[in-house]
C-alpha cells in the first residue's frame, strides 16, 4: 500500500511538472535580457514596459475584453429565457431534438463553426454590402455561448420547486413579476456560471474569430498568433507571464469563494 | 390534474422565452451549416450541382490518414496518462482534490496559442532541451517540425480534458466498492477490469470525445510544431477558405467529411455509453 502512495506522488509530480515546465520557462525567459530562448543573460523588466506601450496588443485587449462582456450578456439573457423556454415544453421528441441542436455547437469542430458561420456572412456581404467584424464576431461568439448559457441554467430549473412559481402567481402576482421575484433569484447560480463560461470562451476564442473577423476586427488571440508566427518576440513571454498570474488569481479567488461558500452550507 | 391547469397557466409565456433562441439557432446554426453542405455539391461560383468537390478531396486521402493517426495516438496518450491522474485525484482529501482540480484548470485557462508557442521555443534547434542535451555532449536533435512535436502538442493542449471528466466520474466511486471487490478476493488488475474500468466509461467517453474532437480538426498545432510539411486536415480546410487558394467548393465537401467522421466515431463511442454528457460540464 505504502509503495502504491509513493508510486502516485511520483506520477502526479511528473504530470505536473509536465504542465508547468513549459509555461515557466515562458515566464522565466520574460525577464531574459538578450532575445534568447536558450541561455539567460540577465535581468531586465524591459518586455514588460515594450509590451504595455505596445498599442496593437493594448488595443485587441480592449477589443476581446469588450467582445467577451457584450458576447456573455447577450448569451446571458438570451440563454436564460431559452432555459425557461425548453423547460416548460413537454413534447418530448421536440424537447430531444432542440437539446441535440444545443448540442451541435459544442460537439462540431470549431473549424466548421468558423467556416460555416464564414460563408454565410459572407454570402450575405455579397447580397448587401455588410462588412465582416465587430458585428458578425460578436454574432459567432453568442452562438458558440448560448449552449454553455443554457446548459447551465436548466439543471437549476429542475431543482427548482415548481410550486413556487405557482404559489406566487394564485397569490396575485403577474407571471413576468412572478418569473423575476421568485424563479430569477432561484436559478441565478446557474446564470453567473454560464456567464462566466461564455466570458471566457469568447475572451480566449481563435478559431472562430479567425474566420468571421475579416478584417474589421482584432482580438487578443488573433494578436498572439499574428506574433507567434513572426519572429522571437519575448513581449509574448511577457503577456503570458501576466495571463498566468491574472488568471491563477481568479482561480485563487473563486476557489476560497467556493470554500467558505460550502462550509456555510 | 394539477399538470393541465399549470400548463395552461404558463403556456404563452413559456413560447415565447425561447423563441428569440429558436430563431438565433437557426439562422445561425443551421443555415451556415446547410451552407456547407450547399457548397459542397455545387461547382463554385457556379450553380449547378457536381461531385467533382468530394473526387478533388480524394487527392488529400493521405492528410485525411494522417490526422486520424496522430489524433488516435494522442488521445490514446491522454487516455494513458489521464487514467491514473484522474483515480489518483479522485482517492485524495477533499483540499487535495480542490487544489489539484485548480493545477489542472489553470493551463488550460491560458490561451493555447501561448501554450503551443511553449513548446515551440522549447522544441527549437537552438532551444532550452537541445542545450540541455549538449551539456552532456550529445545531440542536437531536431524536434520541431516533426510529426513527434505535433503529437505532443496535442497531448500538451487537450490532456487537461481528459483528466477532469474522468476525475469527476471516479470521484463518485464509492471507496467501498472497491474495497467489497478486494475483500472477495479481486487482485489489482480485476479491480480494475472490472469495477474501475465499467464504472469510468462515461468520463472516458466525454475525455476522448474532448481530445479527439479538437485534435483532429486542429490547424494551429499543426503549423506552428509540425512546420510546413506536416499539413492536417485542418490545415487543407483553412487554405481552401483564407489561403491563396479560394475554393468553398473543396473546403466545404472536406468539412462536411471531417463533420460526418466525427460524427460517427462519436456515434461509435456513445455506443458504449447512453449518457453521453455526464462531466462535459466540469
Amino acid at each position: 500500500m505504502k509503495k502504491g502512495k509513493a508510486l502516485s506522488h511520483v506520477f502526479t509530480a511528473l504530470v505536473m511538472l509536465f504542465l508547468f515546465a513549459p509555461i515557466l520557462v515562458l515566464i522565466v525567459f520574460s525577464f531574459n535580457e538578450s532575445k534568447s530562448r536558450a541561455l539567460f543573460t540577465g535581468f531586465t523588466f524591459r518586455w514588460y514596459v515594450e509590451l504595455f506601450r505596445n498599442e496593437t496588443i493594448m488595443s485587441a485587449l480592449w477589443g476581446s475584453v469588450s467582445m467577451a462582456v457584450c458576447a456573455s450578456t447577450v448569451a446571458a439573457v438570451v440563454g436564460t429565457a431559452a432555459a425557461v423556454g425548453i423547460y416548460k415544453l413537454r413534447g418530448k421528441r421536440v424537447k430531444s431534438l432542440i437539446m441535440n441542436v444545443t448540442y451541435l455547437p459544442i460537439l462540431n469542430p470549431e473549424i466548421v463553426t468558423g467556416i460555416s458561420m464564414m460563408l454565410l456572412f459572407v454570402y450575405i456581404k455579397n447580397l448587401t454590402g455588410l462588412r465582416l467584424g465587430f458585428g458578425t464576431v460578436l454574432i459567432a461568439h453568442v452562438t458558440f455561448c448560448l449552449p454553455y448559457a443554457i446548459l447551465s441554467v436548466l439543471p437549476k430549473l429542475r431543482q427548482m420547486d415548481p410550486s413556487l412559481y405557482e404559489a406566487a402567481q394564485d397569490l396575485g402576482c403577474p407571471p413576468v413579476k412572478a418569473f423575476f421575484k421568485v424563479v430569477l433569484p432561484e436559478i441565478m447560480p446557474g446564470v453567473i456560471s454560464g456567464y462566466l463560461m461564455s466570458f471566457t470562451f469568447s475572451l480566449d476564442d481563435f478559431i472562430i474569430t479567425y474566420f468571421t473577423s475579416g478584417s474589421g476586427f482584432t482580438s487578443l488571440p488573433l494578436v498572439i498568433y499574428s506574433m507567434v508566427r513572426k519572429k522571437v518576440n519575448p513581449q509574448i513571454n511577457a503577456l503570458s507571464a501576466i495571463i498566468f498570474v491574472a488568471v491563477l488569481l481568479l482561480l485563487l479567488i473563486s476557489n476560497l469563494v467556493q470554500a467558505r461558500r460550502e462550509k456555510a452550507d | 390534474m394539477t399538470e393541465k391547469k399549470s400548463r395552461r397557466r404558463t403556456f404563452d409565456l413559456s413560447r415565447l422565452t425561447a423563441v428569440p433562441y429558436f430563431v438565433w439557432m437557426a439562422l445561425f446554426t443551421i443555415v451556415p451549416l446547410a451552407l456547407v453542405v450547399w457548397y459542397a455539391f455545387i461547382d463554385y461560383p457556379d450553380t449547378s450541382f457536381t461531385i467533382s468537390n468530394f473526387t478533388g478531396v480524394v487527392k488529400y486521402a493521405k492528410t485525411f490518414v494522417k490526422s486520424i493517426n496522430l489524433s488516435l495516438i494522442s488521445t490514446v496518450i491522454c487516455l494513458l496518462i489521464g487514467f491514473p491522474m484522474g483515480f489518483i485525484m479522485s482517492r485524495m482529501s477533499e483540499r487535495g482534490q480542490r487544489t489539484m482540480q485548480l493545477l489542472i484548470m489553470l493551463p488550460m485557462w491560458m490561451s493555447f496559442l501561448l501554450r503551443t508557442y511553449a513548446w515551440m521555443t522549447l522544441l527549437e534547434n537552438e532551444g532550452l532541451i537541445n542545450k540541455f542535451f549538449s551539456l552532456f555532449g550529445i545531440g542536437p536533435f531536431t524536434m520541431i517540425n516533426t510529426r513527434g512535436a505535433i503529437v505532443l502538442g496535442m497531448v500538451y493542449n487537450y490532456l487537461p480534458f481528459m483528466i477532469l471528466p474522468l476525475y469527476s466520474v471516479m470521484v463518485k466511486i464509492d471507496r467501498s466498492v472497491i474495497e467489497a471487490a478486494q475483500d472477495l478476493g479481486a487482485d489489482a488488475f480485476h479491480v480494475f477490469s472490472r469495477v474501475l474500468l465499467p464504472l469510468s466509461v462515461p468520463g472516458i467517453v466525454t475525455g476522448i470525445t474532448m481530445v479527439f474532437v479538437p485534435s483532429v480538426s486542429t490547424f494551429i498545432i499543426s503549423r506552428m510544431l509540425g512546420g510546413g510539411s506536416n499539413l492536417l486536415i485542418g490545415d487543407l480546410i483553412e487554405q481552401q477558405f483564407l489561403g491563396s487558394v479560394y475554393n468553398p467548393g473543396v473546403g466545404s465537401a472536406m468539412s462536411l467529411l471531417l463533420m460526418v467522421m466525427i460524427l460517427l466515431i462519436m456515434g461509435i463511442i456513445n455506443h458504449f455509453d447512453s449518457d453521453e454528457m455526464e462531466g462535459m460540464l466540469v
